[in-house]
């Protein structure tokens, strides 16, 4: 009897198992600060960005995350700390001669040059010969699937295609870091959609590091493999899209991406490893302690996705149950939001289900039992 | 009383078309520019045309005789005098907006990408000159420019002459040098606008991709701004070509130019056709100039890719 097809559970994380990196460091920020009078854009950033990763800045607008990006492109100097690509100190190394290029968020295509000039820009200066600029154009065009649109102008093109134009005129440079400034935020959602796929896929074909800047979650979580989350020019964590996703640091993390669950929770017992908390709704949890967790009196806070609580239908049970009552239902087409009331917590829960059973119909009102699994309880900084 | 109650549902329904007549986007836009197109019919496009028909007439001592007749164009094209005069004439307008343009786009771009705040503040400083009057100006070039000027003492007080120079006045380079001052805030302006409205990101695209602050101006923010060199050169180009005031006040008989020329016909010599007449050749000849400068920076800038 042949054994039957099974998908095999991935064991690791996207940081080590898709593609053989380096671990060299390609971008070191050293205590990187900029600050505009008494403002700070952004305050102390240390990172490191590894050879040959996608990696994603994310955050809210004026988090600081763009200030970063333009400090490593050369348009703006740290007052303070130090940027080096490649192993190489930035410092008083303008714009024009660093090893990176950038695909900006207007795409910025030079209006009176067709799409040919626009990508072949950079490599009139580097003097190669009509043929071999010809074959690097027609390469790059290739990678980003612009054959045969050579001849248009910039006027001519779609969102899309100015888009793509950007990042063949970058990429045809064979820059050591490419720069992307939210370079999908101009495009409709199913475009978008389209080019965070074939962004990644570019990224793995081409191996070079790229660094981008979005206020999206799901586009960092989509492309990256690693991503730092930055509020009000703070790097607050950085991490693997999963890792952010599952075991944010803190609340706002937390909250940044996606939605998130908070329960209030008392410390029983702290070591090394693990915490051991007391919460009305969810009785007693051992949990994962952060890495960055910091003791704060004796509470902390638990958190869990809403898609991480499902419903129990009918007389089913499980290990780990909470009861309260639906009061509020919202339809999303493939999913349904549920807000239930538990006993006890201070906020209803909001949780996710798919609506393959019938979670649409549940009428507002009805008891509902809740299973969990305590694993997707996590404790972090307020 | 009844006549007037019968006539109102008649008088509102001609509202009522009247009403829709005057909402239709066709005759709001003409009664818009109505004023002003009826202002340029009256003033502008009559005169040209009482000129063009003068310029096919003979003045018969203090009468017209109005028998059609091209004798007037032969003269303003043959005659060495005229033919003189009007190549003069294009010779310095042209020379002017050159240097015009030259000397103002450094001013327009450092106003426009180095102005910061005081973008305004700027603009305005350039028009204070404005605020002579014209003639002052063009005479306060004579007290520079004559032979116990600012120019001539000052050049002696340092020894660099030995007597002053009659070569600054009165000839065709004072012409130029006054017109280019005068002509300058409207040429800044055009100029101005076009940087302003050029993208940023553009330079700093530019800058990303390898050039140099010299080369991403020359690659981008030169040929994005041409249309406001083009109309700049234009602006000052054409109004020059007929200037009269400053050849009569700074020219001198070397610096004479066309619209004297003119002006002596409508005036003392009393021969409106032929004056007509070369006022006609001026204005085909300016328009030929004219289009053949906008050609020919649309080729430099194609040639600059």
């Amino acid at each position: 009897m042949p054994e039957p097809i099974q998908a095999e559970r991935p064991q690791e994380d996207r940081t080590k198992s898709e593609r053989a990196q380096s671990d060299r460091p390609m971008i070191e920020i050293r205590d990187v600060t900029r600050s505009y009078g008494a403002f700070k854009a952004l305050d102390d950033a240390t990172l490191t960005i590894r050879e040959g990763e996608f990696f994603s800045l994310l955050g809210p607008s004026g988090c600081g995350k763009t200030t970063l990006l333009r400090m490593i492109a050369g348009f703006d100097n740290p007052t303070n700390g130090s940027i080096s690509v490649g192993g190489q100190s930035m410092e008083g190394i303008p714009a024009n001669r660093r090893p990176t290029n950038m695909v900006f968020q207007s795409y910025a295509i030079f209006p009176h040059l067709n799409v040919e000039q626009n990508v072949a820009y950079g490599l009139k200066r580097l003097k190669l010969g009509a043929t071999e600029e010809k074959r690097r154009v027609e390469e790059a065009l290739a990678q980003v699937s612009l054959i045969g649109l050579g001849k248009r102008l910039a006027t001519e093109l779609s969102g899309g295609q100015r888009q793509r134009v950007a990042l063949a005129r970058a990429l045809v440079m064979r820059p050591k870091v490419l720069l992307l400034d939210e370079p999908l935020s101009a495009l409709d959602k199913k475009l978008r959609e389209q080019m965070q796929v074939e962004l990644r896929r570019l990224q793995q074909a081409v191996g070079i590091t790229f660094v981008l800047v979005t206020h999206d979650q799901y586009e960092a979580l989509a492309m990256s493999d690693r991503i730092a989350v930055m509020f009000g020019g703070k790097i607050a964590q950085v991490a693997s899209p999963k890792e952010i996703y599952q075991r944010p640091v803190n609340r706002q993390v937390a909250d940044f991406l996606g939605g998130m669950n908070f329960v209030k929770a008392e410390i029983v017992e702290e070591n090394a490893a693990s915490l051991v908390v007391d919460t009305l709704g969810f009785g007693r949890v051992r949990t994962d302690k952060p890495k960055a967790f910091v003791r704060n009196g004796g509470g902390a806070t638990l958190g869990i996705r809403p898609e991480r609580l499902r419903v129990l239908w009918d007389n089913a049970t499980a290990k780990f149950e909470v009861a309260g009552k639906v009061v509020e239902r919202h339809y999303f087409g493939e999913i349904t939001h549920l807000i239930v009331e538990i006993p006890g917590l201070e906020k209803p829960l909001s949780v996710t289900e798919t609506n393959d059973f019938g979670a649409d119909d549940i009428p507002v009102g009805t008891p509902i039992r809740l299973a969990y699994d305590p694993e997707a309880l996590v404790a972090m900084a307020d | 009383m009844t006549a007037a109650a019968e006539g109102v549902p008649a008088r509102r329904m001609t509202r009522a078309r009247r009403n829709a007549l005057l909402q239709s986007e066709p005759v709001q836009g003409f009664a818009l520019i109505s004023p002003t197109f009826l202002y340029a019919l009256i003033l502008l496009v009559l005169p040209i045309l009482v000129v063009f028909a003068h310029s096919f007439w003979t003045q018969d001592y203090l009468t017209i005789d109005h028998t059609f007749t091209l004798e007037n164009y032969r003269i303003a094209l043959t005659e060495p005098i005229y033919r003189d005069l009007l190549w003069r004439s294009l010779y310095i307008s042209l020379t002017v907006s050159f240097f015009t343009v030259i000397l103002a786009y450094p001013i327009a771009y450092f106003i426009s990408f180095h102005g910061g705040r005081h973008k305004s503040l700027w603009l305005f400083l350039i028009t204070i000159p404005f605020w002579t009057s014209y003639l002052l100006r063009v005479m306060s070039w004579k007290v520079i420019l004559g032979y116990n000027g600012v120019l001539n003492s000052g050049l002696m007080g340092l020894g660099i002459i030995d007597e002053p120079s009659t070569a600054l006045l009165y000839n065709s380079s004072a012409v130029i040098i006054t017109l280019t001052h005068a002509w300058a805030a409207f040429a800044i302006l055009p100029i101005f606008v076009s940087l302003e409205k050029v993208d940023r990101t553009l330079v700093e695209a530019a800058t990303d991709l390898g050039d140099g602050p010299l080369r991403s101006f020359l690659r981008v923010t030169l040929p994005l701004s041409v249309p406001g060199v083009i109309s700049a050169a234009l602006i000052v180009m054409i109004p020059t070509v007929g200037d009269y005031v400053t050849p009569k006040l700074v020219g001198g008989k070397d610096g004479v130019m066309i619209a004297n020329a003119i002006q002596a016909q409508f005036g003392k010599a009393s021969n409106w056709p032929l004056g007509a007449a070369l006022s006609v050749t001026t204005m085909l000849v300016v328009s030929l100039m004219a289009g053949a400068t906008v050609l020919i920076i649309r080729a430099l800038q194609r040639l600059a890719r």
